[in-house]
């Protein structure tokens, strides 16, 4: 995890400013100082005169509207100069409609998930490909709760996120998406993506760094080239917990130097916020309680199918 | 719809049937990316002689033969360029494969890696090495076991006598090992009937102590030697450029695969025995598009993901 930063305090990003899609976000990302014309805005962390840009990068909120709200004030209080969320806006938590004017409010840059472009455009299935039935159960109940409960008004805002986005940073390209580059539903696990294909996957989408979500797990690893390291991450989800025990949840900062001498890292980021009340509201919402299990004990209890050997080994289901 | 047995489809790509029509060609797959580089390991050459089995193997089929460890090793050094994001080994059954266990350490080193196999033939001195391999490597290691059903009753009519307790007791060994095998059952049975399959199944998985069963069932794929038992397809059962209208491509094995084989490199893993599945020697010749002209591109195109480890929407997602 990222060690905390006295020295980074006051937030760069907008207090009400909506996202904004694809056209758009690079422009407002350098306005909240993600780029080198906004250097000011920039800390120099480490007291050696090399300025760093820091962002705050949420996975999958799965309508995990508390632990939103816990990461904005974390990542904030970490000096982040900028917030982004991967996108997966719903699913799985209550009430829907209340992860919207958090990311709003705090001037979050979203991108569209999948679950998101399936609220959005009415559409019978989260598209995450369950062949079991159980999961396929599951996913249904959660897919119609969150459709159910998602007003008209913001399943138009979903449909106009952007798919991914690309910021450019100390001369480093940065690109944001949902699942991967290519496919937006597409699973990039730890233990079944290799480094030659993340190597592809910078190249062919010209890319220093990749960040990404959809599987639910954080993970990232240095992509080696003949330009220097590149950087994947997996920021993980603020949905759920990461199958890990433990009722916290995770997200990803990213410091990149405005140096490109210096490489960009991502620490990942734990968070500890009110699961024992998004339980009871889960329960009050009649939710199944296999989810409200998940939240409480921090073991994943559906949607298993898609995980591979190793990370399933690492679970408790 | 034509009557089975009319005219297949001509070098051209185009077919007449009785009904007078003249279907359009099969529309073309390009390889999208080569995600999954397979190795038809041990070939055509497997212990058991199964009847639903799409490519015919057994012990005395010699039409593909085991592919060595040097040429194994080749493939994997050249496959980094492409980008290969996993691996997969199948045959025949490639634990006949004495170099196996180097095999995939080789592998895990670049990538993921599964292997598929009949659970039957799981030699201690083989599985100990892959075990070590497994642990050491950052990437996933899956072991599929091919198991029709719940029983021997379902199951070894397809595989073999005492199959069905062999395959479990290879299942066992899996798991003492620490793999979390997948288990993959044919559907032999009729489609009605897969809920109650499934149940049964996963209990008897329980049983034996696989206490968080991973099932994955697969469609009949009627060629080879399945096609005499079960059914051959319909004329009609062809893919066609309609329907990969708003169809995710990315499903079909061959707009992300290919398979290395001891006579070169084919489409895909369940098209060997069909010459124009045959692409070339070398990935680079492999990378074309490829005609979905066999009915068993039907079921893929049906079914989706058919030979991936997880998943499949298909057509459809409900």
């Amino acid at each position: 995890m990222s060690p905390e930063r006295p020295d980074r305090v006051a937030p760069a990003v907008g207090a009400a400013e909506p996202a904004r899609p694809l056209a758009t976000a690079p422009a407002r990302a350098r306005r909240n100082g993600a780029s080198p014309s906004a250097s000011s805005t920039a800390r120099a962390p480490n007291g050696d005169g090399a300025r760093v840009t820091r962002l705050a990068v949420f996975g999958g909120v799965y309508s995990n509207h508390l632990a939103l709200a816990a990461a904005i004030e974390d990542a904030r209080a970490r000096g982040a100069d900028a917030l982004y969320c991967l996108g997966d806006l719903g699913a799985f938590g209550p009430h829907p409609d209340r992860v919207f004017p958090l990311l709003v409010d705090a001037g979050v840059t979203v991108i569209r998930g999948n679950y998101d472009d399936s609220i959005a455009r009415g559409l019978d299935d989260c598209r995450c490909g369950y062949t079991d039935p159980r999961d396929n159960h599951f996913a249904r109940l959660s897919y119609r709760y969150t459709f159910a409960n998602t007003s008209e008004r913001w399943r138009r805002w979903m449909g106009e996120l952007p798919e991914s986005l690309r910021l450019e940073i100390g001369g480093r390209r940065i690109l944001l998406c949902h699942g991967s580059p290519r496919q937006t539903n597409e699973f990039l696990w730890e233990s079944t993506t290799s480094t030659q294909f993340l190597g592809w996957l910078a190249d062919e989408h010209e890319a220093d760094v990749i960040l990404a979500t959809h599987t639910g797990l954080h993970w990232q690893r240095a992509v080696p080239s003949s330009a220097g390291a590149r950087l994947f991450a997996n920021v993980g989800v603020l949905g759920r917990p990461a199958n890990d025990g433990t009722p916290r949840v995770w997200y990803a900062l990213l410091d990149v130097p405005e140096s490109p001498a210096v490489p960009a890292t991502v620490d990942f980021v734990p968070v500890d916020y009110d699961h024992e009340r998004l339980a009871a509201e889960m329960l009050d919402e009649g939710l199944p309680e296999e989810f409200v299990e998940t939240i409480v004990t921090g073991w994943w209890t559906t949607c298993l199918e898609v995980l591979p050997a190793r990370e399933r080994s690492r679970g408790r289901f | 719809m034509p009557a089975r047995g009319s005219p297949g489809v001509h070098g051209d790509g185009t077919a007449t049937v009785p009904t007078g029509y003249v279907a359009r060609p099969a529309p073309e797959v390009p390889l999208e990316h080569l995600d999954q580089l397979w190795f038809q390991v041990t070939g055509t050459i497997c212990n058991l002689r199964c009847t639903h089995c799409f490519i015919s193997c057994a012990p005395d089929n010699h039409t593909f033969e085991f592919l060595s460890l040097e040429e194994v090793r080749e493939w994997l050094v050249r496959s980094a360029t492409w980008g290969v994001k996993e691996y997969y080994f199948t045959g025949g059954e490639p634990f006949m494969h004495v170099d196996l266990p180097a095999m995939l350490a080789e592998t895990l080193e670049r990538g993921p890696a599964t292997v598929l196999t009949n659970g039957t033939l799981l030699p201690e001195r083989a599985l100990a090495p892959i075990t070590r391999a497994a642990r050491a490597s950052r990437y996933s290691l899956e072991i599929r076991v091919s198991i029709d059903g719940p029983s021997a009753e379902t199951n070894d009519p397809i595989r073999g006598e005492g199959t069905f307790e062999r395959a479990l007791d290879g299942v066992r060994t899996l798991l003492d090992a620490g793999f979390l095998p997948i288990i993959t059952a044919t559907q032999v049975w009729e489609p009605a009937r897969d809920e109650d399959v499934r149940r049964e199944f996963l209990a008897r998985l329980r049983e034996i102590g696989y206490a968080r069963p991973r099932l994955k069932i697969l469609p009949s794929l009627r060629i080879g030697r399945e096609a005499l038992r079960a059914r051959g397809y319909a004329d009609d059962e062809r893919v066609t450029e309609e329907m990969l209208a708003d169809y995710d491509r990315r499903q079909l094995l061959c707009a992300t695969s290919r398979v290395i084989t001891s006579r070169g490199v084919y489409a895909c893993p369940i098209l060997i025995d069909s010459p124009a599945a045959r692409l070339g020697s070398t990935l680079e010749q492999a990378d074309r598009p490829v005609r979905l002209e066999e009915s068993a591109c039907h079921t893929c195109w049906l079914h989706g993901a058919i030979c991936t480890n997880h998943g499949g929407i298909g057509r459809d997602v409900t």
